[in-house]
């Protein structure tokens, strides 16, 4: 029940907010009798009604996580940032080492397989997509052996 | 014979040897992506497509290649519902009914064959309806005005949000998130900037293909990371294949009224495979009667809802190709797959570039043979690759979709707009909101909005000319019947809960 209302509360903040900085979009002199603020209001109007509608008639909750569970959620995603950040600075071939390894042992907690299964995709990946598929993908940070 | 000089064309397309050699990669490739728990069609096709573009294929290779994809994938669903009691997308729940109590009795070669010839059956079948249909209904679209497109695109937002999720109002708000996402970027009409927030990375929209990709495997990412894959068990063991002649000639009439079903079930938009299955499954259960034994492992049973499932995928490309209007969620990846290549699926597809078409349509009959020949002596070795541990398998997806997407733009914003979408899919399905329409809302936001705008251009701002014509007005009644009714027929059509063990 909790779930369903905070969750319609969060949309229907959303699409208040969304309404509320639709009537800024500025209009050119070339408008046509909709215009562009009119279908992101609707969008917004029925997002916002909708969201009442679960506020009041909600759900059964859907079964949680425990909190640690949340909490390598939270490391997945925040590891997963660090990638994206990372991917075009330091290569390819160290961060995907690095994060597919974190991955893999937060879904199996075995430290042994989980950096041979990081090295082994990161290396395998980088001949699949550099030899055979030909993407142009940089190994390694530029400087270090050319 | 229109038809016959069409499909000769289509199959000098789709015959080169090039081409022929794409659809037994794809048939491969998909067949195991199916099979692999864990990664359904949509999945599959979504991570592929960034990788096929950044390939620099051209637009008939490409889709020749995704769709075989796409159609090995729906074959190798079965191999972990049966086998495993896990379906790998929604609609194969329906072939675990009685697929693994078939395997656990010590059949599961017979159930895998069974299930591939029904699939094939299904698809081909599908396959001869599309060739039919899509034609006529293209010449339909021809009397298609804007007003007719706002109303045909609410109707897929209403049925797909009404049949395939258990909340309407979740459904609504899954379609508005992803038509609200959709405005994000330079508008078309007045070449003005809406809702970036001032972020210069959004002037050009949010990428549907980073929406996916998100939505999809990232957040497929997650779910693995809090179950710690624990649900890939190990399931029935596979003896000796054989092909079981006595069933396969036992289901034939389950297979070609399961075909039907499902390829109707498929053409209505938004409604698609897994509403093709379920209704191919019931409406056979109820035939067979409770004599029949559905629930228990009979062939009629993984028979009726594989054949159903894929003459639903096969029909739901009707609509997709015809209007631009996909019947399902791996349909709208295929729609994302077109967009990408620059092609406008719709009527004017049909006379404007018929090898695109009836090539598609050739390659889709080549990939079926293709799979039906491969999926029976090589079903072991498919096996072997489900074994592929959740720990190796789920990173190796993360890092394929990064450098997909990352291939695409070569920005970091990209990167963090997926992880981003991945956190939102995960929320969201875990919350019951179905994320299909937020990617509907995302393709077709635009569509949309356009054909509203046209149409206010058209008649000078009177709202009363969207239901000024038959077309209009039918289209808007089945828009609210296909949201509405669901409401009152939930409590006669329950879905039938997965087996437990």
């Amino acid at each position: 029940m909790a779930s369903d209302r905070i969750f319609g509360l969060v949309v229907l903040m959303g699409a208040l907010a969304y309404m509320a900085s639709a009537t800024q979009i500025q209009t050119s002199f070339l408008a046509d009798p909709v215009g562009p603020k009119a279908f992101p209001m609707l969008v917004g109007a029925v997002a916002a009604i909708s969201a009442l509608v679960l506020i009041f008639k909600p759900d059964p909750d859907p079964n949680w996580p425990v909190l640690r569970t949340f909490g390598s959620l939270g490391i997945a995603v925040i590891v997963l940032i660090c990638y994206a950040y990372a991917l075009k600075p330091l290569g390819f071939i160290i961060p995907t080492a690095i994060t597919a390894a974190i991955l893999s042992y937060q879904i199996s907690p075995r430290p042994v397989p989980a950096i041979a299964a990081g090295a082994g995709l990161s290396v395998g990946l980088f001949v699949l997509f550099k030899f055979a598929l030909g993407l142009g993908l940089i190994a390694f940070p530029h400087g270090w052996g050319g | 014979m229109d038809i016959l000089a069409n499909l000769a064309l289509g199959f000098s397309i789709a015959l080169s040897p090039y081409t022929l050699m794409l659809a037994v990669v794809g048939c491969f490739l998909g067949t195991i992506i199916g099979a692999l728990p864990g990664l359904g069609p949509s999945n599959g096709v979504a991570i592929l497509i960034p990788l096929t573009f950044t390939l620099g294929l051209d637009a008939t290779s490409a889709l020749v290649l995704m769709t075989s994809v796409y159609y090995g994938a729906m074959y190798g669903g079965r191999i972990s519902s049966i086998l495993l009691n896990i379906p790998g997308d929604e609609p194969a729940l329906m072939t675990t009914l009685d697929g693994y109590p078939m395997a656990k009795a010590g059949r599961a070669g017979d159930a895998l064959v069974l299930s591939g010839v029904a699939s094939f059956v299904g698809a081909f079948l599908a396959t001869v309806g599309l060739m039919l249909l899509a034609p006529m209904l293209a010449r339909v679209a021809f009397l298609f005005g804007p007003a007719e497109y706002f109303a045909l695109y609410l109707l897929a937002f209403c049925t797909l949000g009404g049949m395939a999720s258990n909340n309407q109002a979740k459904a609504a708000i899954a379609s508005c998130i992803g038509l609200g996402i959709a405005m994000v970027g330079v508008d078309n009409n007045s070449g003005m900037p809406r809702l970036t927030g001032g972020n210069l990375h959004l002037m050009d929209g949010v990428d549907f293909l980073v929406a996916i990709v998100g939505l999809f495997a990232i957040a497929e990412v997650f779910f693995f990371i809090e179950s710690h894959g624990k649900e890939t068990s190990i399931g029935v063991k596979l003896e000796k294949v054989t092909i079981p002649w006595k069933d396969i000639m036992a289901t034939k009439w389950t297979m070609l009224r399961a075909s039907g079903v499902g390829f109707v079930a498929g053409i209505l938009p938004g409604a698609g495979a897994s509403l093709g299955s379920f209704l191919a499954y019931m409406s056979e259960k109820s035939i067979a009667g409770p004599k029949g034994g559905f629930g228990t492992g009979v062939p009629k049973g993984v028979a009726a809802p594989e054949a159903g499932n894929n003459s639903a995928a096969g029909g739901a490309l009707v609509p997709m190709l015809t209007l631009g209007v996909p019947g399902s969620g791996t349909t709208a990846v295929l729609l994302a797959l077109l967009m990408t290549l620059n092609i406008t699926p719709g009527p004017t597809l049909f006379t404007d570039r018929p090898e695109v078409v009836w090539g598609l349509i050739a390659s889709l009959l080549i990939a079926n043979i293709v799979l039906l020949l491969m999926n029976v002596p090589m079903v072991k070795i498919f096996v072997k690759i489900l074994s592929v541990p959740a720990w190796v398998l789920l990173p190796g997806v993360t890092m394929i979709s990064f450098v997909g997407i990352y291939s695409l733009s070569g920005s970091y914003f990209d990167l963090l707009l997926m992880v981003g979408f991945g956190v939102l899919g995960y929320f969201l399905r875990k919350l019951d909101v179905p994320t299909v329409p937020v990617i509907l809302g995302i393709l077709l936001g635009g569509h949309m909005e356009d054909a509203l705008r046209r149409a206010m251009v058209l008649s000078d701002g009177d709202a009363t000319f969207l239901f000024s014509t038959p077309i209009a007005i039918g289209l808007w009644i089945a828009a609210i019947a296909g949201f509405v009714a669901p409401m009152f027929l939930r409590k006669f059509l329950k879905k039938p809960q997965a087996v437990t063990d």
